[in-house]
């Protein structure tokens, strides 16, 4: 899997001239608090959008597909820091996902956990888990690491599905109580809101101050060219390890939540279309920016909703997934015309490329022919 | 005893053949165009239903085998003029998501074709099963294994007896040097994909009498028959076929004798243990390139 040498030698330079250029923006955004501008206006008004929205939108309709908008950013999130910082893909977090909220099934059903402390559970356990598998995995490249985080998708999948006596089998566990945060019992759609986008911008606040400090800085390195980061003397193996963690925490946290909002869980919901499905919202909103995510959870769950309403006009009597059909060919379109992610598009347009999406620094480094065949 | 585990090994050999035939197809193309097309399965699912539908209509088994490969070779032909030519040159990982993203989008079309049923044909010749040491071997698992020789011979005459076949091979072993001469690698690419549409076609209508074709077949016959790929290394197509009969077999003791439900898992198992032991295959060596 090696490129050739002398692939490393011509590349190297221009390599560090990435690196050192994407150093030296982050260093100005870091200092020049004026840059944002017009950008910090925007996002004081989306945040106020958000806030306002429930008290204004009455339709709990709407209330839950912001919701679920709202968990998918928080798994997108952290599957970008993954793609866009670490450079590594992943296409089995929706099993992170699920441990998540199969741990907030079986922490409160079976032994009756404090509702906080089960959701604590759901984060730290998919961590846990991605420490244990991470170490052996991260050393895989490209179409390994492909289909090995695709194969423990599928294991965990199964998992759910064998594990009868823990997860309750195919048909799931219910009656998971609803979240309680001292007093305040979370059991309408409009109280679970507020928490989902409170979560929301807290982790984009953390991911934020990650990506500008100097852990932030490594990763982008890291994702530019593991050889180049690791000769200025970058722990690559542990940084795209953090990064797996992480990720997994944030997938692990958005799963608990969703647990406790549907108070039902089955193993239908964290199959591998879910997990190509995070990977199309990441790739749509452009891994390795604090806006893609969000941007790209918000349009996939919206296109989905579009087409399950529109699907069955078209042609009567239909119940199924067709919505696949869409999210492949959207996947692959993109993948061919930009594989960087749709985000970059932005970029083409310097006016009004907001603060997130200095260049994103790639899914999927794209070096063109490393000497034919892997 | 000793006949129920004949008889295990009877369905994994015929189970393993499919896997092989996948294997072979998607090495054959990893190595030729650098793509792992993760739509193969797919191309299995969607032959045997057309072949199903054919056939339903009244067309003979065999025409119908025939338009289905055909249709279905043609797919993958324009799958890699729309999709994979115009990335040529990315890297891997978007190649595969390029291909994952088809992949679903076909099982989608094929769910808006033919819904969730299960469909059958039947077998291609009519008789009872041979008794072979007390346990029944299907004429239809026969005909499984024969498609796998025949394609093997196929290949191996092709690669190495036709000048085409040659220069295939010149641009598997390298690519550069291949167009230096003058080999068009990119219409070799194209006809890897059309090449392994049809295998993928024949081997989902080859099994449909036994398996039953569905939908959703596809997917884990594509990534059984990575495994398969990658128990041989990824570079060997002697290996793929090898590893694909193992694993049938393996797949079958392991459902037959440990549980049925687990059966999926044990393909997942072997493959991150490889992943994680031994990428270059049990049977390939790293850097060597060959089909």
């Amino acid at each position: 899997m090696k490129p050739a040498a002398g692939w490393e030698k011509t590349c190297s330079v221009f390599i560090f001239r990435g690196v050192m250029k994407d150093g030296y923006e982050h260093g100005r955004q870091e200092r020049g608090v004026s840059m944002k501008g017009k950008g910090n206006y925007l996002v004081i008004a989306l945040v106020l959008l958000l806030f306002v929205l429930p008290l204004v939108v009455d339709s709990n309709y709407i209330l839950s597909v912001l919701i679920i908008m709202g968990l998918y950013t928080i798994v997108v999130q952290g599957l970008g820091i993954l793609m866009g910082y670490a450079g590594q893909v992943s296409l089995g977090h929706a099993a992170f996902f699920g441990l998540g909220a199969y741990s907030v099934a079986v922490l409160t059903t079976r032994l009756s956990w404090p509702e906080v402390f089960a959701l604590l559970g759901a984060a730290v356990v998919p961590g846990i888990i991605a420490a244990v598998i991470g170490r052996p995995t991260l050393k895989l490249r490209e179409l390994y690491l492909a289909m090995g985080t695709l194969g423990f998708g599928l294991l965990v999948h199964i998992g759910f599905n064998e594990a009868h006596s823990l997860t309750g089998g195919p048909s799931g566990m219910s009656g998971i109580p609803y979240l309680t945060l001292g007093h305040l019992v979370l059991d309408t759609d409009f109280k679970f809101y507020y928490l989902v986008w409170a979560v929301v911008l807290l982790v984009m606040l953390v991911i934020k101050n990650l990506t500008a400090s100097r852990t932030g800085r490594a990763l982008r390195a890291v994702s530019e060219s593991e050889y180049a980061a690791e000769s200025v003397g970058i722990d690559t193996a542990g940084l795209k390890l953090k990064a797996m963690v992480f990720s997994a925490v944030l997938a692990g946290l958005a799963g608990g939540l969703y647990a406790y909002y549907v108070t039902f869980v089955s193993p239908a919901t964290f199959g591998f279309h879910a997990s190509v499905q995070f990977v199309l919202m990441a790739v749509v909103g452009g891994p390795g920016t604090l806006a893609g995510p969000a941007a790209g959870a918000a349009l996939v769950v919206a296109l989905g909703e579009f087409l399950r309403w529109l699907i069955p006009l078209i042609i009567p009597g239909a119940g199924g997934e067709y919505e696949i059909i869409f999210f492949g060919l959207i996947l692959a379109v993109v993948m061919v015309l930009c594989p960087r992610g749709l985000g970059t598009i932005s970029s083409y347009f310097p006016r009004f490329s907001g603060e997130g999406s200095t260049k994103p620094a790639g899914v999927l480094p794209d070096i063109k022919d490393k000497g034919g065949i892997p | 005893m000793s006949e129920q585990l004949l008889q295990l090994l009877f369905s994994g050999l015929t189970l393993g053949s499919i896997y092989a035939l996948m294997a072979l197809a998607l090495v054959t193309t990893f190595n030729i165009s650098g793509v792992m097309n993760l739509a193969q399965g797919e191309f299995a699912a969607i032959g045997a239903l057309l072949a199903v539908t054919l056939s339903g209509a009244g067309i003979p088994l065999p025409a119908s085998f025939a338009a289905a490969v055909i249709m279905v070779a043609a797919a993958g032909g324009i799958m890699e003029r729309a999709a994979i030519h115009p990335a040529r040159g990315a890297s891997g990982l978007t190649l595969i998501l390029i291909t994952i993203g088809l992949s679903i989008s076909l099982r989608g079309l094929a769910l808006l074709v033919w819904g969730t049923d299960t469909y059958s044909l039947p077998p291609f010749s009519r008789g009872g099963p041979l008794f072979i040491g007390g346990a029944a071997l299907n004429l239809q698992s026969l005909w499984v294994m024969g498609l796998v020789a025949a394609a093997v011979t196929g290949l191996h005459f092709f690669l190495n007896g036709t000048y085409t076949g040659k220069a295939v091979k010149a641009s598997v072993i390298n690519r550069t040097g291949a167009r230096l001469v003058g080999i068009n690698v990119g219409t070799v690419s194209f006809w890897a994909f059309v090449g392994s549409g049809a295998l993928g076609a024949a081997a989902g209508i080859f099994i449909a009498p036994i398996a039953m074709a569905v939908y959703d077949m596809g997917f884990m016959l594509g990534i059984k028959g990575f495994v398969a790929a990658a128990i041989g290394g990824l570079n060997n197509a002697a290996g793929a076929v090898l590893g694909g009969l193992l694993l049938g077999v393996l797949e079958a003791y392991g459902a037959g004798l440990v549980s049925s439900g687990l059966k999926d898992a044990f393909a997942i198992i072997v493959l991150m243990s490889i992943l994680l032991v031994r990428p270059e295959g049990i049977l390939g060596a790293l850097g060597e390139r060959k089909i």
